[in-house]
């Protein structure tokens, strides 16, 4: 529970946090009130909100984003631990709640090391240089003198002492300012960026099914929900019969539930609605759930049928649409010299992130006070959401954060809970609610489906002159806010408006796109769109130049350029270059291939990294058969380097999984897939084998979860043309018959 | 009431013949290792032994496990999952770990039969189990890494 203290300023130093701008060091004075770690016990030194050392030499890190298989709870661990000199044996790992006192928590965008490494490598920093500072006062010597190394501070005359015996003094000094607070030098680091060979910090657990999902949540007297929703989005109840629901074993109540709709423009999520079931167990609310008999109104999206909106956007992206800025040069012009011309249309349907486990939350209401119990993504934004519909106080509101089985952006939205909050105030009692499979399928908020039409010019060297780029995607902001009609400025730039090329002439423009589900975003978002569309096309550009694929990329990349923007982490055209050159080797691209094999390659640069894929692919019976994937990640200082490996593998595995299969469809408002058997995903048999490189340099981190997804793809179609000559322009592949 | 043999413990549960042992195992004995993915036996997630048998729990009823031996992710004496969670461990298999305890009860059954497991065997015994973070390089190698920790023995 969040405590909040009102201290003395000689304590008050001692109280780090962070705000949403960056470190709360505690020299904002003209406050009195602060928040606290929840591990300061008056005995252990606690320095700020993320560290605790205890006097047996325990160290507890307090990790604030959500663990969702990217490893943060160990790569946020090991940066404090390397900087604070901690030996890691001595090192656990606790989960925040979520608090705005810890700053942003939001575990998306590929954002948690890179914008929190520095931040918590000062953590770390800071407790080491007040350990120094420690054994320095003990010893009355000057702390410069001191150095912590591994568990201990050894003076320079040679004697040492165990963290564990400063803790009494520690707690006694005051806290460093900001300037004092000096970070290691790189070339000191002992966890981070390395092979570390020490285990994740949830590997026992997972190993031995102990770990602690959201499913795995459990109270005294908790009661089990399952929830029957409108087949068509924003559909309502008309009427229902529970008479064969109520017969089953287990289930003991049935409950109308209305949907919550969050005020236009506000950032919540609010519910569906529908019939929910409870029961004493899962596996019965399921089954009474399966036992109703409702009569829905399909309400305002009962006629959405997926394919001929494909049919209406891809006819849309034809004709001249909203231009998009920025504009550059005239392509029309471009175009009228042209040596030749090439035209494509591509189109994609909507997918949904299927994380192996299912959304779910445990919610206990009493007392004026509201528990959960859940794996979200943003639990401050739960946390607003409860308060904003049931009027809870937020400090009354505890968002507790389970392990996730697998996040990919569903988690981020937190319907869920506010079903379970809803379900426990009406029953006076612990209630989980759990979606079943065909549920997480039926309802989500489905990446967007998406029509592209590009149109490019070659000069008589083969130099691209002119690129029209249009497309046509429902916008997230349709989830928040109606009539958002056409693509935001934030998702065209999401390898739209971004591209890593340097063209004469360029123009994009957007066509309108309805939304008629919920849509929302999905691993890499929609860079998955432009990463297939732009590599696509670039790939059918440096065929119709007869150059070499490489190098007609390289060519187009152009000139070794760094924008000139605001941007933290600036587009640098030679590091794009550089992963391109190095898959190139990797793959031993242009090497021999056995008949009937064929090789691709895309390359994109999202969320500040920069990535370059190629994929060689097998052809038989029009069948394909992904062989190798070869990646390049440019991803600036990275922490733990096995988890961003394997980052990357899954990312080759996500790609596949979106090119092979990637499907969701409706019709009269319903969705057509219903489970793993019609919406199906890359399994064992399919894998490829994956080659991952990292590139070391000095830049700063930026993202690893998503960038890795875009390009695989455009890759794999891109192969398949090699190997066939034949281009695909509509995915999945399992619609031309070729899985 | 009836009785199960889990873990090679004995357990008294009161429920209908036809429940999955999925939810019998998770929500009336409280082990929560076995996992819910699908409930359709397309995911693998729910992954148990009843007498040294991969079976999908999800869609396995109750009444077909009385007198036998289940074995779940939990069990410490499986010697398979002993040398399978050093190989997991070794290669850091698990990104979300979620669908851990089916890959890892699917291979145990694996290993139990073929003493080296070929890439088609491992493509064969493990394809019903689906990650979604897509681990199975790791997966594959560390199955062969157990297989060889096992001939050690």
């Amino acid at each position: 529970m969040m405590r909040e203290f009102t201290v003395k300023r000689r304590e008050f130093v001692k109280l780090f946090g962070l705000t949403s701008t960056g470190l709360l060091l505690g020299c904002n004075f003209s406050k009195d009130k602060v928040v606290m770690n929840e591990l300061e016990d008056g005995i252990s030194f606690v320095p700020n909100l993320f560290i605790q050392l205890q006097k047996d030499g325990k160290v507890t890190i307090v990790v604030t984003r959500s663990e969702m298989g990217q490893g943060i709870r160990t790569s946020m661990a090991l940066a404090i631990a390397d900087e604070m000199e901690a030996d890691w044996s001595f090192v656990s790992v606790r989960q925040a709640t979520g608090d705005a006192k810890f700053g942003n928590q939001n575990t998306d965008g590929s954002r948690s090391i890179r914008t929190l490494l520095n931040p918590m490598r000062k953590m770390g920093a800071m407790a080491r240089l007040i350990l120094e500072k420690a054994a320095a006062k003990k010893w009355n010597v000057d702390y410069a003198e001191c150095k912590a190394e591994n568990h201990f501070v050894t003076h320079a005359s040679g004697k040492k002492i165990a963290f564990g015996d400063l803790v009494d003094t520690a707690r006694e000094i005051q806290v460093p300012s900001d300037d004092e607070v000096i970070l290691k030098d790189k070339s000191l680091f002992k966890y981070i960026g390395k092979n570390h060979g020490k285990r994740g910090v949830d590997m026992d657990n997972i190993l031995s099914g102990k770990a602690t999902f959201g499913l795995d949540a459990r109270l005294p007297n908790m009661k089990y929900a399952a929830i029957a929703r409108c087949p068509a989005t924003f559909g309502t109840v008309k009427s229902y019969d529970d008479s064969d629901a109520k017969d089953v074993f287990g289930v003991e109540k049935v409950i109308q539930l209305d949907g919550l709709k969050p005020a236009p423009g506000a950032q919540f999520y609010g519910m569906l609605g529908g019939v929910a079931v409870i029961a004493n167990n899962t596996w019965s609310a399921f089954q009474g759930k399966n036992n109703l008999n409702v009569e829905w109104d399909m309400g305002p999206n009962g006629s959405y049928n997926s394919e001929e909106y494909n049919a209406k956007i891809v006819e849309r992206v034809q004709k001249q649409a909203k231009v998009a800025p920025p504009l550059k040069g005239n392509v029309n012009s471009a175009f009228k010299k042209a040596e030749k011309i090439v035209e494509a249309t591509y189109s994609m349907p909507h997918l949904v992130h299927a994380p192996m486990e299912v959304p779910n939350a445990l919610a206990w209401v009493h007392d004026g006070k509201c528990e959960v119990w859940a794996p979200i993504q943003a639990p401050q934004s739960a946390r607003a959401e409860l308060a904003n519909f049931f009027g809870f106080k937020l400090e009354d509101i505890t968002i507790n954060i389970t392990l996730l089985g697998g996040g990919f952006g569903r988690k981020s939205k937190s319907d869920f809970v506010v079903e379970a909050v809803a379900l426990s105030q009406k029953l006076n009692a612990p209630v989980q609610v759990v979606w079943s499979r065909e549920d997480d399928i039926q309802h989500s908020y489905y990446h967007a489906q998406s029509a592209q039409y590009l149109k490019g010019s070659l000069d008589e060297k083969g130099n691209v002159t002119g690129w029209l780029h249009r497309t046509a995607f429902p916008s997230i902001l349709s989830t928040f806010k109606p009539m958002s009609d056409y693509a935001a400025g934030f998702e065209l730039g999401q390898g739209f408006t971004n591209i890593p090329y340097d063209i004469p002439n360029f123009q994009l423009e957007n066509a309108k796109a309805e939304a008629h589900v919920r849509i929302g975003w999905l691993r890499s978002v929609y860079n998955i769109i432009s990463g297939f569309g732009v590599n696509s096309f670039v790939d059918e550009l440096s065929v119709a130049s007869g150059k070499d694929p490489i190098q007609f990329r390289l060519d187009l990349i152009g000139k070794d350029r760094v924008a000139k923007n605001t941007s933290p982490h600036p587009y640098d055209s030679s590091r794009m270059k550089n992963v391109l050159r190095e898959v190139q080797k990797l793959s031993n691209y242009g090497k021999e291939l056995s008949e009937g094999h064929g090789i691709g390659v895309a390359i994109h640069y999202s969320f500040y990294s920069y990535v370059a894929t190629a994929v060689e692919v097998s052809v038989k019976n029009n069948k394909v058969k992904v062989e190798n994937v070869y990646t390049v990640l440019d991803c600036g200082l990275y922490v733990n380097k096995d988890a961003v490996v394997n980052q990357l593998e899954g990312s080759a595995i996500f790609g596949m999984s979106i090119a092979l299969f990637g499907k969701v469809s409706t019709k009269d408002g319903a969705i057509e897939q219903s489970n793993f058997h019609d919406y199906q995903m890359t399994r064992m048999k399919h894998a490829p084998n994956i080659h991952v490189k990292l590139i070391d340099n000095d830049h700063e981190p930026t993202g690893v979860g998503e960038p890795g997804v875009p390009p695989v793809a455009a890759a794999i179609c891109n192969a398949i043309f090699n190997a066939t000559g034949k281009r695909i322009r509509k995915l999945p592949l399992s619609e031309h018959g070729m899985v | 009431m009836q009785t199960l043999t889990i873990n090679g413990k004995d357990v008294q549960v009161d429920v209908p013949d036809e429940m999955p042992l999925l939810w019998v195992i998770r929500d009336f004995v409280g082990l929560t290792g076995t996992k819910f993915g699908c409930g359709v036996a397309q995911c693998g997630a729910c992954s148990i032994m009843i007498d040294g048998v991969v079976v999908r729990s999800c869609s396995t009823p109750i009444s077909l496990a009385k007198g036998k031996q289940i074995t779940t992710v939990e069990s410490e004496s499986e010697k398979n999952l002993v040398f399978l969670r050093q190989a997991w461990r070794l290669n850091n298999v698990p990104q979300c770990g979620y669908c851990q305890s089916g890959q890892l009860i699917s291979a145990a059954a694996l290993l139990a039969e073929k003493e080296t497991p070929t890439d088609e065997d491992i493509d064969n015994a493990m394809s019903g189990n689906i990650c979604r973070c897509g681990t199975y390089v790791r997966i594959k190698q560390a199955i062969k890494d157990a297989a060889e920790l096992k001939k050690q023995q």
